[in-house]
């Protein structure tokens, strides 16, 4: 791309836009008076939790809202063209040619029936009018310019054989087809592992630089923000709040909510020197002030261990011959040991397909192990004690949405553990509910309704009452906060460090985020393909990172502070490998050393040999 | 609110006409009706009058009495059939469905082999054998029905199963009856309430053609079947003798789909509109 080319791109321009929908009580706001303009080759980002009306911004701007029940009122311009006068004919044909979307989820974003590469010749053709071959040739070389690896093998390949980074690597290549003035990415990253997260903002950036676009980037991860944009807009349900350049901001935020929003940003390395866990400082969003964070005293007591596991191991077959012979498994957990002292947060952390979440099943006995034990109390976990273990240890999921029973109202769900081991009368649960709403931070009168009828935030805190009725010991939390907003993250995080204070549980904190990780754990296991390739106490893993994987990860995570940006030629555009494996392997014999007391450290395989 | 009231009545009458349906149809043989089966030569196809609203046929007995006996054996038949069905058939893919392995391929394939006879020809065959009438006909229709019950249920359940709030129940520590009945099947309700109204509106049919064959409720007993094919052989002097059952029939089909349709609706927690909230 040329310099003078570069040059004619146009750049967006909005000003004082304001969005309404219509219900059936007339028009609701969701956008007011928004305004900011985009230079070709600038990056900026609207921050936003869920309903500050970010996502409905962007497709105003493609004019993808429904026209009959949406009031769209101000101006947007691209270049010279204002969008809202535009004819649906016209603003069609903007659309891919001059603006270009990559939206969130890349495993459905793509036609599963067709082949990748027909799938990105398909919107040449459409927009630029060439012959199949010539979209062909072209096709490749775009696959080849977003790094796909041998893209001429994988045109014809289809979108299940691709992993979810090269998915999104595959719709942004579909967005640059036509070489857009503005392209805009809502969120595309957030469903993706973190060493992939970087891989894909590094991308995005060098094609913006060679092509000279601009974008805007909608997000709510402030990490990703740092990383990326030049500038940035805050919005709190639909109002901007503040705006300006992104080293302005981090530096010196003025609003209440963006210094919020900004605080409940956990910062890696901010905990180095303590060794116990530390609770989020909460902000007040109308004052910007922060709630005394108390001092957490040590819960842990290393002399009762609530949880043995030695050497479990889980494989499960994916393909068979007609004789039953098994000619492929998924390895999904080998030979993992690790303990669990009451009192204690062990955080589980890894990427999709390290078995983190498989080995939380195996301890709650939801899945049988193909070798090794489970001790939950000195009890050995098996077919025929998982009811009467289950008391004992409990389990939080990540979908707050779909972890509870929407035939149940919330009183019901709290007490059902109660019903189903017979401990309690009609009576009793109803008071034992409402005791456990008020533990977590919810009004009592709330029983009586279901669960539709709240927020991801506060059906988190329900689940974490349900778990709390049998007064278990240990819990397990399977990426509990993950689907949670920034701010509402926080809170339940300092839900669950509260409930370790009062009643010294165990938790085993499975997550792939390493900020919260660093906030919340005592010690932390690092797993890939189903190994503990590193465990020990957080300070240590964090601190010093021994293991080649380890270190990977903890590089990978999105700096909140854009005057550190990474170097960006240091990342690899390697995949997370997978762990299906042939019938007839033998996972090779793993050694571990101590680095320090407490600190063990696979022997690095030829594999991570640099 | 005169408006949601309004709405929220209209939304019932399918419910209060399918309960007149059934009080009358039960309650027909103590009711003061005259006899269904009681000849009056002398006032064959006699049109409507005070005594006889809906007129005569062929042997001058009442039609609207005659209606309403058939009626009652049609929703019996049919209520009788859909629920053995029902049961069987959700039972069965309920454990196909949470069990998976053996028993889901021994169900499914079971399913499959009844899948494969004709409902029609299921039915003669059974007739054949056993003769007609509604002992016969009730259990045939219940076999020729449970593949439906058994498929839906199957998929529902599996599209479930997978759901975090199962795989709570299971880490809380519930059996594996509990987790099938108490927490699967609610959430599976809807589309099984939808093949429930689905069997019975198409067990009335099947049950009225097999009686116009001659194959289901035998004459001189009073059945749609039987009397739209009365009526079809009498149609040139008395049209009306076809009209009555047809309509008959028809109506009772709308009613009992409207009544699944709104049930499926208030069964709903997320469907808070309907309850008016």
């Amino acid at each position: 791309m040329s310099i003078s080319e570069t040059a004619t791109k146009p750049g967006l321009s909005i000003s004082d836009l304001n969005i309404s929908f219509r219900n059936k009580d007339g028009w609701t706001s969701v956008v007011r008076s928004l305004g900011f303009d985009i230079a070709p080759g600038e990056t900026v980002a609207i921050v936003g939790e869920s309903g500050s009306g970010k996502s409905v911004t962007a497709l105003s701007l493609l004019g993808l809202l429904p026209q009959q029940s949406t009031r769209i009122e101000g101006s947007i311009r691209l270049g010279d063209k204002e969008l809202l006068s535009l004819s649906p004919k016209d603003l069609k044909a903007l659309r891919g040619n001059e603006i270009a979307m990559i939206f969130q989820e890349p495993m459905t974003s793509l036609n599963p029936t067709m082949c990748i590469g027909e799938q990105i010749a398909e919107s040449i053709i459409a927009h630029r009018g060439i012959s199949k071959s010539e979209a062909k040739v072209e096709a490749i070389r775009l696959m080849e310019k977003v790094h796909i690896p041998s893209a001429a093998r994988r045109y014809s390949e289809y979108p299940h054989q691709f992993s979810g980074g090269m998915r999104q690597r595959v719709m942004i290549a579909i967005a640059l087809a036509c070489k857009p003035a503005l392209l805009i990415a809502d969120e595309p990253t957030t469903a993706l592992d973190v060493t992939i997260q970087a891989q894909v903002l590094n991308l995005i950036k060098e094609l913006q630089e060679e092509e000279g676009m601009a974008v805007l980037f909608i997000t709510h991860d402030m990490g990703v923000v740092a990383e990326v944009a030049d500038r940035m807009v805050v919005m709190y349900r639909g109002d901007v709040v503040e705006e300006g350049t992104t080293t302005e901001i981090f530096a010196n935020a003025r609003h209440p909510y963006t210094k919020a929003l900004l605080s409940a940003v956990p910062q890696l390395g901010s905990m180095s020197g303590s060794s116990d866990p530390q609770p989020f400082a909460i902000y007040d969003i109308n004052t910007g002030l922060a709630a005394e964070a108390s001092v957490l005293k040590s819960t842990v007591d290393t002399s009762e261990i609530l949880l043995d596991v030695k050497d479990l191991s889980v494989r499960f077959p994916v393909q068979q011959t007609i004789f039953g012979k098994v000619t492929a498994r998924v390895h999904a957990v080998e030979n993992v040991s690790l303990t669990l002292a009451r009192g204690e947060t062990l955080a589980i952390v890894g990427e999709s397909g390290s078995g983190k979440s498989t080995t939380g099943k195996l301890i709650t006995g939801l899945l049988h192990p193909t070798a090794g034990k489970v001790e939950i109390c000195g009890k050995p976990m098996r077919q025929d004690t998982r009811q009467s273990l289950s008391r004992s240890v409990q389990m939080i999921f990540q979908d707050p949405f779909a972890s509870l029973n929407p035939r149940l109202t919330v009183g019901r769900a709290i007490t059902e553990p109660l019903r189903i081991h017979k401990l309690a009368s009609e009576k009793e649960q109803d008071e034992i509910a409402a005791s456990l709403l008020t533990r977590v931070g919810l009004s009592p009168e709330i029983a009586k309704r279901y669960p539709h009828e709240f927020s991801g935030g506060q059906r988190q805190r329900i689940c974490v009452a349900r778990t709390l009725a049998l007064k278990p010991s240990v819990i397990i939390a399977d990426e509990a906060v993950s689907a949670l907003d920034v701010s509402v993250k926080a809170q339940v995080v300092n839900l669950l460090l509260e409930l370790q204070q009062e009643m010294q549980l165990g938790f085993i904190f499975i997550s792939h985020d390493m900020a919260v990780v660093e906030r919340i754990s005592h010690r932390v296991a690092v797993m890939y393909l189903g190994e503990i390739v590193e465990i020990g106490p957080r300070a240590a893993i964090f601190s010093n990172p021994v293991h080649p994987y380890t270190r990977r990860l903890i590089e990978a995570v999105p700096v909140p502070d854009p005057s550190r940006r990474r170097d960006r030629h240091k990342i690899t555009d390697s995949e997370i490998r997978s762990p299906v494996r042939p019938g007839d392997y033998v996972p090779p014999a793993r050694t571990y050393r101590e680095v320090s007391p407490g600190h063990l450290v696979q022997d690095a395989g030829p594999e991570w040999a640099a | 609110m005169t408006g949601t009231s309004l709405k929220f009545t209209r939304r019932l009458i399918p419910a209060y006409l399918l309960a007149l349906l059934l009080i009358v149809s039960l309650l027909a043989p103590v009711l003061p009706l005259q006899d269904p089966l009681a000849m009056d030569t002398a006032a064959r196809f006699a049109g409507p009058s005070a005594q006889h609203l809906f007129g005569q046929d062929e042997f001058g007995r009442d039609i609207l009495v005659r209606l309403i006996f058939a009626l009652r054996n049609s929703l019996i038949v049919a209520f009788a059939a859909a629920i053995l069905a029902g049961f069987i058939g959700t039972a069965l893919g309920v454990l196909a469905g949470y069990s998976r392995g053996l028993t889901e391929m021994l169900a499914m394939r079971f399913i499959d082999i009844v899948l494969c006879f004709p409902p029609l020809l299921l039915a003669m065959l059974a007739v054949t054998l056993y003769g007609p009438g509604p002992v016969t006909l009730i259990p045939v229709l219940a076999i020729v029905f449970v593949p439906s019950f058994t498929r839906v249920a199957h998929a529902s359940v599996l599209s479930v199963r997978s759901q975090d709030y199962v795989e709570a129940v299971r880490s809380m520590g519930a059996s594996n009856a509990r987790v099938m009945f108490s927490t699967i099947l609610p959430n599976i309700a809807g589309p099984l309430i939808v093949q429930f109204s689905f069997t019975v509106a198409v067990t009335v049919v099947l049950e009225s053609g097999l009686s116009f064959l001659g194959l289901g409720v035998l004459p001189p007993a009073p059945s749609l079947g039987l009397m739209i094919g009365t009526g079809r052989a009498t149609l040139a002097q008395a049209p009306m003798l076809l009209v009555w059952p047809c309509a008959a029939l028809t109506a009772m089909i709308l009613i009992l789909n409207a009544f699944c349709d709104d049930l499926r609706d208030r069964l709903d927690p997320k469907s808070s509109k309907i309850r008016g909230q």
